[in-house]
């Protein structure tokens, strides 16, 4: 692009200043969802922006926003990106922000080059082409964020649906829920053989109620789970198989010979006190033993 | 020349590995645990393994064969300690160190080693019911 185009707009953002902002304003005001964010913010953002795109206008070239001219600019449009997503801005009305100053900004190219149309048509396109590409730049980080956001939610509930119980001394419960996929396996893993070094407990009950389905590969990612845990010295049950699951088990022909396995939690936790040499009983029943012991 | 300290225990036998493993030094370990273990007449080995934070295939196979030979006279071998990356590294090698036991720290290998110098008779039980 021409230099003198670049200049025209850069003279025409300097000229102008005082009265586009107020019209900007009025203009993304007007497009609504006003209410996600407080006047004086919208104003000050406004205001940054424009002067940060006048600097860049006069210093860079307009028709390159990657150059180094542009750093500030990138940086506040990524900012401002960044917390719209936050307040509950889509995408577009994001974008919105940059593409809406392109109307009082052409009011005021046509007001002052009306006449010479070549020149007009020039700046126009000039304007058309940084506005859309900056446009689009707000709508990249934006998407950018989400995407953050969304990886980190995916890290916590994995983190969260992977807790270690210690149901006695010595025995520690893992109940599992959701589908079992090789990072999840990784997590249950290393969660349950640090409980496992933390508590010194010498039994690990894995209870599957959660599993909506086992196929060969859960059932893989199970067996590893086990396997570790056994070089550790634990020994793991597996509790919560239903009956669907025994069955398709079975169908698969997936051998878990090696694995205790018990139908329910409590079971698993019933046989988990045996070999601990503990049991349970009524507490009247061992009341009155201790009556007779006495008499 | 670098050698694997042994320790006698009651009636067990206590290795600590400590340094990095390589042929010759396991050779000698072999040597001289078999020795003790005739000499001493143990009843079970003792391999702790918390200081190692690699195992790979080679040490590996070094436990098995000392459990194997170990087994021939009549001892158990008992792996101890293994840390948690350890175990996730070798059940991801697909080694499972099948016909080695394992516990989580000495005191509760000794007491594996005890309870098996005793009748077993409610053990058998637990596993039927």
């Amino acid at each position: 692009m021409a230099r003198t185009e670049q200049n025209d707009i850069a003279a025409v953002l300097a000229r102008h200043e005082d009265e586009i902002l107020p019209e900007w304003v009025r203009v993304q005001k007007a497009a609504g969802r006003s209410h996600l964010i407080s006047e004086e913010d919208l104003r000050s953002q406004t205001r940054d922006f424009l002067s940060l795109f006048r600097t860049a206008a006069q210093t860079g070239r307009i028709d390159d926003i990657t150059g180094r001219e542009w750093d500030d600019t990138r940086r506040m449009l990524e900012d401002l990106s960044r917390a719209r997503a936050r307040q509950g801005f889509t995408p577009s009305q994001t974008a919105m922000f940059v593409f809406s100053l392109k109307e009082p900004l052409f009011a005021r190219v046509r007001a002052e080059f009306g006449s010479d149309a070549e020149r007009l048509a020039g700046i126009t396109a000039g304007v058309n082409s940084v506005l859309d590409k900056l446009g689009l730049f707000t709508t990249e980080v934006y998407q950018k964020g989400r995407e953050e956001l969304i990886a980190r939610q995916q890290q916590e509930m994995m983190e969260l649906s992977t807790p270690v119980v210690e149901l006695w001394d010595g025995v520690l419960a893992l109940p599992l829920i959701g589908t079992l996929d090789s990072a999840r396996t990784q997590v249950v893993m290393e969660s349950l053989l640090q409980r496992i070094v933390d508590t010194g407990a010498g039994i690990a009950i894995i209870d599957i109620t959660g599993v909506p389905t086992v196929d060969t590969l859960v059932a893989q990612h199970l067996l590893k789970t086990v396997a570790a845990a056994r070089l550790m010295g634990a020994d793991c049950i597996i509790s919560g198989i239903r009956p669907q699951i025994a069955q398709t088990i079975v169908h698969l022909g997936v051998e878990l010979q090696d694995v205790l396995t018990k139908a329910t939690l409590a079971d698993a936790f019933a046989i988990a006190l045996k070999r601990l040499g503990l049991s349970v009983q009524k507490a009247h029943a061992a009341k009155s033993s201790t009556a007779t012991e006495k008499a | 020349m670098e050698r694997i300290p042994i320790l006698k225990m009651g009636g067990s036998l206590l290795v600590s590995i400590q340094v990095d493993m390589h042929d010759r030094l396991a050779m000698t370990l072999q040597d001289d645990l078999t020795a003790r273990i005739v000499k001493d007449r143990a009843r079970g080995v003792l391999i702790d393994i918390s200081a190692l934070e690699v195992v790979d295939s080679f040490i590996g196979r070094m436990l098995a064969n000392i459990a194997a030979m170990s087994r021939v006279l009549d001892a158990q071998t008992v792996v101890v300690g293994m840390r948690p990356a350890v175990a996730i590294t070798l059940v991801e090698l697909g080694l499972s160190l099948q016909g080695v036991r394992t516990a989580l720290n000495v005191e509760k290998g000794m007491q594996m080693i005890a309870a098996d110098g005793e009748p077993e008779d409610d053990s058998s039980a637990d596993r039927e019911s």
